[in-house]
């Protein structure tokens, strides 16, 4: 499974996706434009010759001064029918500031917390995503800490009280729902 | 008792015993951040063995512990979290900051990391080391009991 072959069944399952191999040294790694992500990642998991069925990381990287500007690494493993796993890379490269790419959630719900990390730490959108909120810094953070152009060392007072995540009544909702479920008398 | 006294009577001052008592018996809140963690755990185990110093348990609960040693390095989203588990613990209450880390940032010096948990909670005794030897975080418990035996029992300011 090599990526010349990935590319070549990728041009009948996903037709008039720009889809091109990538040299490499350690995996099959395939460059994939950003519009055409969805349909792609779509066959690569149901087509029965290729099966990629679990998304293992999504890792952005910034390339400041060159453009575009981040790279996204989608790492993918194909597990069953074969002797070994397969694995492959998926790139994605998109520009600007802000830049939107869809989510993969609908196709592996395992993207939901790896595209939070690379939205909160690189800023990159992902349209479709369910909950797309800040996951390693805290919720009221600015800016993208792991962006070439921020700064290392930051100098903002520690924040000793954090409000509570959840409304009164919210709160107040969660304890009657539990006692509903347990069948509790009120 | 030696059979001549006459009255078996020790004296001495209210607040040698309670200080006594309390720094004989305290007892840690579970709060290993990182790495220290493993070597607090090394600590409470079997071969250097804190429960002789009187740590016979590590507490769950903040309300149920009297120290509480911040082991790792404390990151800006855990400050109000540790904030919060210090405030939830009955006084008379300690702090211990142990490891470089804790104590003051250690080699991290970026965005994420607490330039020392200090800045969160009050520290009574600071423990160096990245990390620090059980024997190290040892003498630092050694060390608050001796600082409790010099403190009064009643009467002094809350922190």
């Amino acid at each position: 499974m090599d990526a010349l072959t990935i590319v070549t069944a990728l041009e009948t399952l996903a037709p008039g996706a720009r889809v091109a191999a990538v040299p490499s040294i350690d995996q099959p790694v395939i460059l994939v434009a950003a519009a055409d992500l969805v349909p792609v990642c779509t066959a690569l998991r149901d087509d029965p010759g290729l099966r990629f069925t679990a998304l293992v990381d999504v890792v952005g990287v910034d390339y400041l001064p060159r453009s575009p500007r981040f790279d996204l690494n989608y790492s993918l493993v194909a597990t069953t029918g074969r002797p070994a796993p397969a694995r492959l890379r998926v790139k994605v490269q998109v520009d600007g500031d802000a830049p939107h790419v869809h989510s993969v959630t609908g196709i592996w719900p395992s993207a939901g917390f790896l595209e939070r990390e690379v939205w909160d730490l690189l800023g990159v959108v992902f349209d479709g995503h369910p909950d797309l909120r800040r996951l390693l810094t805290p919720d009221d953070w600015e800016g993208h800490p792991l962006r070439k152009d921020y700064p290392v060392q930051v100098n903002i007072p520690v924040k000793l009280h954090a409000p509570l995540q959840v409304t009164a009544e919210q709160f107040r909702a969660h304890i009657e729902k539990d006692r509903r479920v347990r069948g509790d008398q009120a | 008792m030696s059979p001549d006294l006459e009255i078996p009577i020790l004296t001495t001052t209210v607040d040698k015993m309670v200080q006594w008592a309390r720094r004989s018996s305290i007892w840690p809140v579970t709060f290993g951040l990182a790495c220290c963690a493993i070597e607090m755990m090394s600590l409470g185990a079997s071969r250097y063995d804190l429960a002789r110093f009187g740590a016979e348990v590590f507490r769950a609960s903040p309300r149920q512990a009297d120290l509480m040693i911040v082991a790792g390095r404390v990151s800006r989203k855990m400050a109000p979290a540790l904030r919060r588990i210090y405030d939830q613990m009955p006084e008379p209450k300690w702090v211990i900051s142990m490891g470089a880390c804790a104590s003051c940032g250690g080699v991290f010096d970026n965005y994420a990391i607490v330039q020392g948990v200090d800045q969160v909670v009050p520290v009574d005794v600071f423990v160096p080391g990245c990390p620090p030897r059980p024997e190290a975080l040892l003498y630092g418990i050694i060390s608050l009991q001796r600082k409790i035996d010099k403190q009064r029992a009643f009467g002094y300011p809350l922190a």
